[in-house]
């Protein structure tokens, strides 16, 4: 199949070529400016051309970022970035179109459009800045908040089974789904250059500190102290290894995931699990998705599907090979057409 | 068969009806395309259950296809039937009151046999016997036997002989009005070309049909109606959503745009969506989402990023897209919105007409949010209001809202089919790469236009979106003058469009004291009325509006010269009291009707003349 190439730049460009002139208005030490950051850089290293970057957003504190940046951009309503992305794309294969949303923006209000985009496969790639609350209306539960949380709006602890963005992404057959923290700017940077590269929609989950309504609400798996322990960094083709020493690992225990140690009750390096972001089954990547402790980071699933855009693209041609007409006048005109 | 006379008739209307499953639509829709083959005008009506199977031999699962063919202008699709097809008592039941005296009745009389779908149609006696149907003329057919005798060799289950039962009643009316089996029969042969013994069946129905009323002894006469006197071109029979979808791939080819439609299937306007995706040949993206908010939303991206972009819809899901229209509105980007209009609130009745969106168009949105709103007059007008309105929203940046309903949207009328270089050419405001002045928000002064610049074009990167923005720079900003600058040039671009439209123009007899209003899918009913106050001498002026936001410049000077408006239209008053809020001091009356229904030629002219007198 033929698919439309995004056209890269003929210079070189760097990082501060993508951030616009307008004051930065998020908090101080909130995770956004960390993202910024990688955005701009991957944009850089990514290589395509400025004009074809297409950054869309919804509502939320996620969804400024389009004013920050010196692309085209597109701020637009509660929830509906992914519905405004795929008409974009669908439009201009040629642009490099990011949506950048919150767990807000896409897990409730715009729910249905983030499953619909990920089951389609439009080569679009979403930044999840996933903080676990409503910021920008000040502090109230959302859909990622975790049960029994008190919020403004659940002043006794919320009743309610919070979404796995990525449980969604692979229910919904994402062809590819990543999971940062906002404090591993190497790490953010490395993910969304990958997902710059996959053909489809790729769907990033970077947890996200907001300083004001949900402080320190990932600390547990991105402080400094707790993190070697809780973060498993997924690559391609390398055994699942994790802790300050490397010496911990993931392996499969029947149908489940469980902690090991090598050395441990005679565990080796041969049982540890070797991870495969490309294979197609999603049994591996939903239980690394759904894992607790270590929380699995980095690529998760990478697999290569036909898009959407190309596919339509592909009728398109050959619709008008097999019918050959060049204006609705011919169609008008064909049929039961008489003369008076 | 002794030879019959063969009467000329300048109109006629008939009716087909049927359980919804017998193919009344089909037989309808076959009827008005052998008449247009032979040059009648037409004008057809399809009225159906929301059901797709409803109750069988119940009234409300009646559904009726009525086709008004003339060799005069044929303006509606008519009030009353002279011919009547009924398949079942419930048919029957359903539309005997809406016959013309001494109309031909056309029976299946196996169904009339059945009592229990007698019972269930309401009868208490049988029709047969009970004088209700001496004032008509009365053929009686037992289709069923007759299409089971006529395919008896082919080895068909019944089941699919009995679905060949429209056949026959389409081939006694293709006697009756000396039309030709030919554009039926290249029908069933591309319909059935695979599957040979179905071919076989129906066309077998077809010319059983026809046999038979050849043979009927009560069948004194046949009829002609003679080909209208139509200008020269070349013509087709065409429906009101498809001529919608071509109306708009014309506008795309007079832009030099690609098309994009985004939309979510919704009675009654699921037809444009199905039509414009048959026609990737041409380009066409149509984009099915999963709502009616991606619909618009999807919409409105493909326009930020260059396509003449299109979402479909009724009703209920307008009320969905309200917040997007308002994106679309503050970022001044151009969409076009059709509202295929039925009868509400909600759910109402889906297959249903009506004009009661009108104020959900014109004022159903938060903030102040004008955007232009134009209304189609009939089948075909669908196809030039909807390049008007692509017109219009292209070269304004504006988003346009056309209504059409389903009235107009379903039905059908003779078109005369256009050549696309004939059409006026459309002129996008692009902005042009590397233009240093370029800011998202800079003006036209004339008409206040903002320029659109579609992202891969060099030097002008910019960002849009629903927070408001500075006039020209368009940077986010709540500073108070700001916005109401904003607030009125929004408002003002819009008025401004009353520049680029034609000026309202008046039928009938302008000269009289009063004027009649209508606008929308009414045009045809209320145009009959007009002329037929006219012939009974009470000549009364005529406006049919087609602009609404902005209404054409010369409305005031026109409402001015008039004694007594009155403004008809399918909805609780909604036209007329935005003429009363734009144009006040005027004496206003109005003639409403709100029964999902389209307007009687002789309930119009019965109201006019109530108060005129």
């Amino acid at each position: 199949m033929s698919t439309t190439q995004i056209p890269l730049s003929n210079t070189p460009l760097t990082k501060d070529d993508f951030l616009s002139d307008q004051m930065v208005k998020w908090c101080p030490g909130c995770g956004g400016h960390a993202i910024l950051n990688s955005v701009a850089q991957t944009f850089a290293r990514a290589g395509f051309r400025q004009e074809n970057y297409m950054m869309v957003s919804g509502i939320g504190c996620s969804s400024r970022i389009p004013y920050y940046l010196n692309t085209y951009g597109f701020h637009g309503i509660h929830g509906r970035a992914a519905a405004i992305a795929s008409g974009i794309k669908i439009v201009r294969p040629d642009l490099s179109v990011w949506v950048s949303s919150g767990d807000g923006d896409s897990m409730a209000i715009g729910g249905n459009h983030f499953i619909h985009l990920v089951r389609r496969n439009l080569d679009i790639t979403v930044l999840l800045f996933n903080n676990q609350i409503y910021g920008l209306t000040k502090g109230q539960y959302s859909p990622t908040t975790p049960m029994g949380k008190i919020t403004k709006t659940s002043p006794f602890g919320t009743i309610e089974h919070p979404f796995n963005p990525g449980e969604l992404v692979l229910g919904s057959q994402g062809t590819f789904f990543a999971r940062v923290a906002d404090n591993s700017p190497k790490q953010m940077t490395e993910v969304m250059y990958a997902a710059s590269q996959h053909k489809g929609t790729a769907i990033i989950e970077i947890l996200e500190n907001c300083v004001i309504f949900a402080d320190k609400a990932h600390a547990r798996i991105t402080s400094r102290e707790t993190r070697d322990d809780n973060q498993l960094w997924l690559e391609h083709g390398k055994p699942m290894l994790f802790g300050a020493e490397m010496k911990k690992g993931i392996r499969l225990n029947g149908t489940t995931l469980e902690v090991v140690t090598l050395g441990e009750n005679g565990v080796t390096l041969q049982d540890i699990l070797v991870h495969d972001q490309h294979t197609d089954d999603p049994a591996l990547h939903l239980l690394l998705a759904e894992m607790k402790a270590p929380v699995a980071m980095g690529v998760l699933r990478s697999v290569e599907a036909p898009t959407y855009e190309d596919l339509l693209e592909e009728q398109i041609a050959t619709q008008h090979t097999s019918h050959p007409v060049q204006s609705i006048e011919d169609v008008m005109n064909s049929g039961d057409v008489f003369d008076i | 068969m002794s030879k019959r006379t063969i009467i000329e008739l300048d109109r006629v209307v008939v009716k087909f009806a049927g359980d919804s499953g017998d193919g009344m639509q089909l037989t309808g829709t076959l009827f008005s395309e052998a008449a247009a083959k032979a040059g009648n005008d037409l004008s057809t009506f399809p009225d159906y259950p929301a059901e797709i199977r409803a109750p069988q031999n119940t009234v409300s699962g009646v559904s009726g296809f009525q086709v008004h063919i003339g060799r005069k202008k044929v303006m509606t699709s008519g009030d009353h039937f002279d011919v009547l097809v009924a398949m079942n008592p419930a048919s029957l039941k359903a539309n005997l009151k809406m016959a013309r005296k001494g109309a031909t009745i056309i029976l299946n009389t196996d169904a009339f046999a059945d009592e229990k779908a007698l019972e269930k149609a309401g009868y208490t006696t049988h029709p047969f016997e009970d004088n209700s149907l001496n004032s008509f003329n009365v053929i009686k057919a037992p289709v069923q036997t007759l299409v089971r005798e006529a395919t008896a060799d082919l080895g068909l289950d019944p089941k699919s002989v009995d679905k060949t039962r429209n056949m026959f009643a389409l081939g006694i009316l293709l006697f009756i009005f000396n039309k030709t089996l030919d554009s039926t029969n290249e029908y069933i042969q591309a319909k059935f070309g695979k599957k040979p013994l179905m071919a076989e069946a129906n066309k077998r129905a077809l010319e059983a049909g026809y046999i038979y009323a050849d043979n009927m002894e009560a069948l004194e006469s046949t009829f002609h109606v003679d080909a209208a006197p139509l200008p020269k071109g070349k013509y087709r029979n065409v429906i009101g959503n498809v001529a919608t979808a071509w109306g708009l791939i014309a506008a795309a080819e007079r832009s030099g745009l690609p098309l994009f439609l985004g939309s979510y299937p919704i009675t009654p306007a699921t037809d444009i969506l199905i039509e414009l995706s048959q026609h990737r040949a041409l380009g066409v993206k149509t984009f099915q989402a999963e709502d009616e908010i991606a619909g618009i939303c999807s919409a409105i991206g493909a326009s930020y990023a260059g396509a003449l972009a299109i979402t479909t819809t009724s009703g209920p899901g307008l009320s969905l897209k309200s917040e997007a229209i308002g994106l679309a509105v503050i970022t001044e980007l151009p969409l076009v919105i059709v509202d295929v209009q039925r009868a509400g609130p909600s759910t109402g009745m889906p297959t249903k007409s009506e004009q009661s969106d009108l104020y959900q168009a014109l004022f159903g949105r938060n903030g102040e949010c004008p955007c232009l709103v134009m209304a189609a007059s009939s089948p075909a007008d669908c196809f030039y209001a909807a390049f008007e309105a692509a017109r219009l929203s292209l070269e304004h940046m504006t988003p346009v809202i056309l209504l059409t309903d389903g009235y107009i949207g379903n039905g059908s009328q003779l078109f005369r089919i256009p050549r696309i270089k004939d059409l006026p050419e459309i002129h996008p405001p692009l902005a042009q790469a590397n233009d240093t002045s370029y800011q998202p928000f800079a003006r036209d002064p004339q008409t206040l236009v903002r320029k659109w610049a579609v992202p891969g074009t060099e030097g002008l990167r910019h960002r849009v979106g629903g927070l408001e923005k500075t006039d020209g720079a368009g940077a986010v900003s709540t500073d108070p003058l700001n916005h109401q600058k904003m607030v009125d040039l929004r408002a003002q671009k819009v008025a401004k469009v009353a520049d680029n439209i034609p000026e309202q123009t008046l039928e009938g007899h302008p000269e009289s004291d009063t004027l009649i209003i209508s606008w929308g899918g009414t045009y045809g009913a209320v145009s009959s009325a007009v002329t037929q106050l006219q012939q009974s001498g009470t000549p009364v002026a005529h406006a049919h509006f087609r602009y609404i936001m902005p209404l054409p410049r010369n409305t005031s000077e026109i409402l001015g010269r008039y004694k007594k408006i009155i403004v008809c239209e399918l909805n609780g008053g909604q036209f007329v009291n935005y003429l009363r809020m734009t144009h006040p001091g005027h004496n206003y009356a109005q003639f409403n009707k709100v029964q999902g229904q389209p307007f009687l030629v002789e309930e119009l002219v019965a109201h006019i003349q109530s108060v005129i007198q």
